[in-house]
């Protein structure tokens, strides 16, 4: 069993024409917890997820999974906060990832059928995933996206757009993988979901780290002012 | 399904249909074609040699190019100076001659040059540059094209005396008596093509009978030495069909409009 | 216009009779220009897709390529084909010029790049949209353009489609290549140009007429096929 963790970042920095996104960041992680990034928009949530998944280009810094980065890449999913549908059925949207790393066929649909089950999508394999609702293609997105028994799951916002049921559904999928081993990487502007689902919490701010700890420690007793003030819903700079 | 579908729109497009018997390509001009000559000839040979000809129907400059690159077997055209210049630059075994037809002045019916009361080709001439009458040119190099140059150069009247009344469209036999048809111009065809064509309009037939107009088919096989793949044997057996009696009386019989056309004068 | 009624009528007549002749050449219209048709997009399709997914050096300048020759001036082609073609040409040994091959050929080159920029397009928004979500399933060159060559099948459709009608209706590049030789090379564009210039002008809108009408009924029956297979609303 290839161990991805623990996940040693040390001094990581990605920059967009010369303007710097996110870090220098270092930060430790270790498997079996759920992961929620925290803070304010532009803080560099999102270009922090992409780093770790190597989807954006690491300028400075070193990114250290317990295993070669190329074989991690290959144990890691991500789901982005406005679903990309591929135009075929919900059911061949499944078994994509699963067809094209080798997987044959029939196996490939059967798993593809399973977690269509599991997300509650079982009645409408045949459709195609862009006439779904936007609830429904999230879950779909994350079917895709566990379908491969990830060890890691990146999730963007994977709710901003939804009404509180679809998010009660997503966040059970969520709690399901987290269950079944799955580390959870994942932003969220919602205070309330990521009281629910997180085990440890980052906190960013003008894309440095400012406050990392336990979940329980973090949204009980914040040591920064920022972060108080940031869970206060006060604004923060 | 869309694979299959492919594969047999392949399989059927790339399959080149097997032809029995011998088949030959031979390069004709515009004149002779539309003259409906070939559709009499073609099968009768066909019957008699178990020969296909295939016809590349273009003008004599490019029937000549196209013999000279070896892309036919032998070509039939009829400008005699560029004819000989082919067989002495080797690219022609030799030339020979097969039958000749007229090239005859078609103009507008109501005639303003008066060529009606020409007396000689020259004469004609002279009086449509002298009336600035319209006077559609062929101007593709062709057979005929050449000709109609060697007329204006005879009747004492040089190119560059040409005015707005002159027009080289550079176009077929069949495209400029269009022409001529839309613009009410004159023009020089040979019988066959205006027998033959469909769109006279106001157009008619004015002046012919001139022995300059006299215009000389000729057969010139490729030279073998030029190009190795050149059916010389087939196009051999072509030449003895062309200038026997059979041919003499299909290319003497063939009439349109109760007229005759060719002249079978082959030695 | 009385032409016009005539080429009308004779077009009627020819077609409900299946003049022998009008089948050939129509038969042979229709095997030149689709397998012109089917080996450009194999050549297109791809080409289309990996300038959508790839980036390299002259990728931009192969695009504006393509796109300035979707107007090649098809008489042009037919000359250089004819060229390389000749007996006295560099492939003059394969004995092409003047048989069906050759005018394949020069379609292939008229509309491979028509298909490849029409494709292209299409591919490259698709791309736009699934770029992220493919990047991060690690997949391959080779499967991205798989991948988007399947789902975006029917805007390549009608690329395809755009291509067989400028494959069909092409008249100077065979005329050229194939030298229109009764039996052999003759197809319905280059009867009518032989018709055109007889002056007999019905029969060239005839022939016309039931070039028209085979262009609709191919792409009525592509698109019936590829309605036969779907699976969704794309």
């Amino acid at each position: 069993m290839t161990e991805l963790f623990p996940l040693k970042v040390r001094g990581a920095a990605t920059a967009r024409r010369g303007k710097m996104l996110v870090g220098p960041v270092d930060l430790d992680l270790c498997g079996q917890k759920a992961c929620v990034v925290i803070g304010p928009n532009g803080s560099g949530k999102t270009s922090l997820l992409r780093l770790l998944h190597g989807a954006a280009r690491l300028h400075r810094g070193t990114i250290t999974w317990a295993c070669p980065t190329d074989e991690a890449r290959h144990h890691q999913s991500f789901v982005f906060q406005r679903p990309v549908m591929l135009r075929r059925s919900v059911l061949d949207n499944i078994a994509y990832p699963l067809l094209v790393h080798g997987v044959k066929k029939p196996a490939a649909l059967d798993a593809a059928r399973d977690w269509a089950g599991r997300v509650g999508l079982t009645e409408m394999l045949r459709r195609p995933a862009t006439v779904l609702s936007g609830g429904e293609q999230q879950k779909l997105a994350l079917a895709r996206a566990l379908v491969t028994r990830p060890k890691v799951l990146f999730l963007d916002e994977p709710c901003a757009a939804l009404d509180g049921r679809a998010m009660r559904e997503i966040e059970a999928i969520l709690t399901d993988a987290k269950t079944a081993g799955t580390k959870l990487i994942m932003t969220t502007h919602d205070m309330g979901q990521a009281r629910r689902l997180a085990d440890e919490v980052v906190f960013l701010l003008g894309g440095l780290v400012h406050e990392t700890g336990p979940a329980t420690t973090f949204f009980d007793h914040p040591e920064t002012p920022e972060a108080r003030a940031f869970l206060n819903g006060d604004i923060v700079e | 399904m869309i694979k299959r579908l492919l594969a047999g729109v392949l399989v059927a497009g790339l399959a080149t249909a097997a032809h029995a018997g011998d088949v030959m390509k031979m390069a004709v001009t515009t004149s002779f074609h539309n003259s409906g000559l070939a559709e009499v000839l073609l099968p009768e040979i066909k019957a008699d040699l178990d020969l296909e000809v295939q016809l590349l129907v273009v003008g004599t400059g490019q029937a000549l190019k196209l013999g000279r690159a070896g892309d036919v077997d032998a070509i039939l055209v009829h400008s005699k100076a560029a004819e000989e210049a082919f067989v002495a630059e080797g690219f022609g075994t030799h030339r020979r001659e097969i039958m000749y037809n007229d090239f005859v002045f078609i103009g507008p019916k109501d005639d303003p040059a008066d060529l009606g009361a020409a007396t000689t080709a020259s004469d004609a001439l002279q009086k449509i540059a002298g009336a600035k009458a319209v006077f559609v040119s062929r101007g593709d190099d062709s057979g005929t094209h050449k000709k109609e140059l060697s007329l204006w150069r005879a009747a004492g009247i040089a190119e560059d005396g040409f005015g707005d009344w002159y027009k080289s469209v550079g176009a077929g036999m069949g495209a400029a008596l269009n022409t001529a048809s839309g613009i009410h111009g004159y023009i020089l065809s040979d019988r066959a093509s205006w027998l033959n064509f469909g769109n006279k309009g106001d157009l008619a037939l004015l002046f012919a009978g001139d022995p300059v107009l006299f215009n000389q088919y000729a057969y010139l096989p490729v030279n073998p030495e030029k190009h190795g793949h050149v059916k010389a044997g087939l196009a051999e057996k072509l030449e003895g069909w062309l200038v026997s009696d059979r041919a003499k009386a299909l290319i003497n019989g063939y009439m349109i409009d109760g007229e005759t056309l060719f002249v079978f004068n082959a030695e | 216009m009385t032409d016009l009624w005539s080429g009308l009528a004779q077009a009627f007549w020819l077609v409900v009779t299946l003049d022998a002749e009008l089948v050939e050449i129509s038969a042979r219209s229709l095997q030149v220009s689709l397998t012109a048709l089917v080996i450009a997009s194999l050549i297109a399709m791809p080409l289309a897709a990996l300038l959508a997914v790839r980036r390299f050096r002259w990728r931009r300048g192969v695009i504006a390529i393509l796109n300035a020759l979707m107007g090649l001036p098809p008489v042009v082609v037919g000359l250089v084909v004819y060229v390389m073609l000749s007996r006295s040409g560099p492939l003059g040994v394969l004995g092409l010029l003047f048989t069906p091959a050759a005018m394949i050929i020069a379609q292939i080159i008229i509309v491979v790049p028509l298909i490849a920029s029409i494709a292209h397009q299409s591919l490259r928004d698709l791309w736009q949209e699934y770029h992220d979500l493919l990047i991060s399933m690690n997949v391959s060159q080779w499967q991205k353009m798989k991948t988007l060559l399947w789902d975006a099948r029917r805007a390549l459709l009608t690329a395809s489609l755009a291509g067989f009608g400028r494959a069909i209706g092409e008249v100077g590049a065979i005329m050229i290549v194939g030298g229109n030789i009764d039996h052999a090379t003759r197809v319905l564009t280059t009867a009518i140009a032989l018709e055109t210039g007889k002056g007999d002008f019905a029969l060239a809108l005839a022939l016309g007429f039931v070039l028209i009408g085979l262009a609709i009924a191919v792409n009525l029956a592509i698109h019936w096929l590829s309605r036969t297979e779907r699976e969704g609303r794309w």
